[in-house]
């Protein structure tokens, strides 16, 4: 419990954060990048013909771990939010704005894999359906928050409304897609479910667990890259940092 | 807090209602504003007979939704003077740092803003649904949707006028963070009259309208006040 507590307080030092999660990053990013090459390679190459879909089911392989993370990435951005406007804690506000764009990114990779999956399955490249709508939607809630972000000049302020407005859209995120469910659909329903066997067999969702596996590492690292890449900008004035750079360049 | 010789401490309730009183009073003083988002809503609405064509059949395929569509927009182009113009003369800040719990006069201001939009707007949308050949029978849905649903986009509206009022041109801003957190009510509002046109029971999504309302009562005039107090740092 005291340790627990001293690392809290520790997790208000940027420099300490940036020295100790330095090599977590790379580790993180490296192990992200196995479990993906490996995912793909099986999922790919290797898994059995879907036998209604043949071979273009395939993509899901890429498709299922971008829309997971897309959707991981927000709540994280929810939670770290609440974080910096509870505690006001910095560290917080940096991972707010790390996350943004590479939650952006997963977002488009989820629906652009969609719009191809669709093609071949739907017959068309973008469906109104339930779940390509809420990320849809999802993906609007991320130019909401990048956009707020910039547009406020004061660093701190900004961070602090762009914080408000993902904790809002995060208690929204539900709400949405449960409206959204309304309509209901041609996407064909979840494969994972915590509560439930997988209805696939295991030569083909061993191959989608390690590619989520190796997304979620490989979101991890990028992500400690990114609030790195953070700190250093916004402590560049300090003598840390300074000596840091100068000891790099020699 | 303890109530000094010279400091006259409000309850929330009398607080309350001095502020919803104040912004009614400064609302009515200025009729050609009240007016403008009803007539936004009246004239968007006509420009899609314009774009579409004037056939009766497809206007009122289209209908609930354009209806609904608009009383989005119309709110949202609204909400710009919830905040903005106390925000100008100064009359926000004393908010801020006299009015305490700050969300008593943050609802307050919102409780205001919705009688002179929302409300006006529920009252005019039988007009404007017959301009679009909406079913006679669908207009109570219409009406009791919209009575639910623009406190709504009224509430969750103040949370990113509050976000934006510091910033010199937050309109376009505001539309674009607000509008993704109004599709649910997009959704259950003009799904309810569409269900009312098809002979289904639209009972269903209505209770959703009202428990939307019910959480966004209960949270986002926190998130607002939160937003006022980070905007005026």
């Amino acid at each position: 419990m005291n340790r627990l507590k001293t690392l809290w307080h520790r997790l208000g030092s940027p420099r300490w954060f940036f020295e100790i999660s330095a090599p977590w990053a790379i580790g993180a990013t490296i192990l992200g990048l196995i479990g993906i090459v490996v995912g793909l390679a099986w999922g790919l190459a290797i898994a059995p013909p879907d036998y209604l879909q043949g071979n273009s089911f395939r993509i899901m392989y890429l498709h299922v771990p971008a829309a997971i993370l897309s959707q991981s990435c927000f709540i994280l951005m929810g939670l770290a939010g609440a974080v910096l406007l509870i505690w006001r804690m910095k560290l917080a506000d940096m991972v707010v704005a790390a996350a943004a764009p590479i939650g952006v990114v997963f977002c488009v990779l989820a629906l652009v894999t969609g719009a191809i999956w669709g093609k071949p399955t739907w017959g068309t490249w973008w469906v109104w359906d339930a779940r390509t709508t809420s990320m849809l939607v999802l993906l609007f809630l991320y130019f909401g928050v990048m956009a707020l972000r910039q547009a406020v000049p004061r660093e701190e302020t900004a961070g602090r409304a762009a914080a408000i407005l993902a904790v809002v859209g995060m208690v929204d995120i539900p709400i949405i897609k449960y409206s959204v469910d309304w309509w209901l659909t041609l996407h064909q329903p979840s494969t994972f479910k915590l509560t439930a066997a997988p209805s696939m067999p295991p030569e083909m969702y061993l191959p989608l667990l390690i590619s989520v596996l190796g997304f979620y590492a490989f979101f991890a690292g990028v992500l400690l890259f990114g609030v790195g890449n953070e700190i250093l900008g916004r402590e560049r004035r300090t003598q840390w940092v300074g000596e840091l750079v100068r000891s790099r360049q020699s | 807090m303890t109530q000094s010789g010279f400091m006259y401490v409000p309850s929330s309730g009398r607080a309350f209602v001095a502020q919803m009183r104040r912004d009614l009073t400064i609302a009515f003083k200025s009729r050609g504003e009240l007016m403008n988002p009803l007539m936004f809503y009246v004239i968007g609405i006509s420009m899609f007979p314009l774009g579409v064509g004037p056939g009766p059949q497809r206007l009122a395929e289209i209908a609930p939704g354009v209806l609904w569509v608009l009383a989005l927009l119309s709110t949202l182009l609204s909400l710009d003077t919830l905040f903005r113009r106390d925000f100008d003369d100064g009359t926000l800040e004393q908010l801020v740092l006299n009015v305490d719990p700050l969300f008593v006069g943050v609802l307050a201001k919102v409780f205001a803003h919705w009688l002179v939009t929302g409300l006006p707007l529920t009252l005019l949308s039988p007009i404007a649904a017959l301009m679009l050949f909406l079913p006679a029978s669908a207009v109570p849905t219409l009406m009791l949707t919209l009575l639910l649903g623009t406190p709504i986009l009224s509430l969750l509206g103040a949370v990113g006028a509050a976000l934006t009022v510091g910033l010199k041109r937050g309109g376009l801003l505001l539309t674009l963070i607000i509008l993704p957190l109004y599709v649910p009510v997009l959704i259950l509002g003009a799904g309810a009259v569409m269900a009312t046109i098809d002979g289904v029971d639209p009972t269903a999504q209505i209770a959703w309208l009202g428990a939307i309302l019910a959480l966004m009562l209960t949270l986002t005039p926190f998130a607002a006040a939160l937003a006022l107090r980070v905007g005026l740092e």
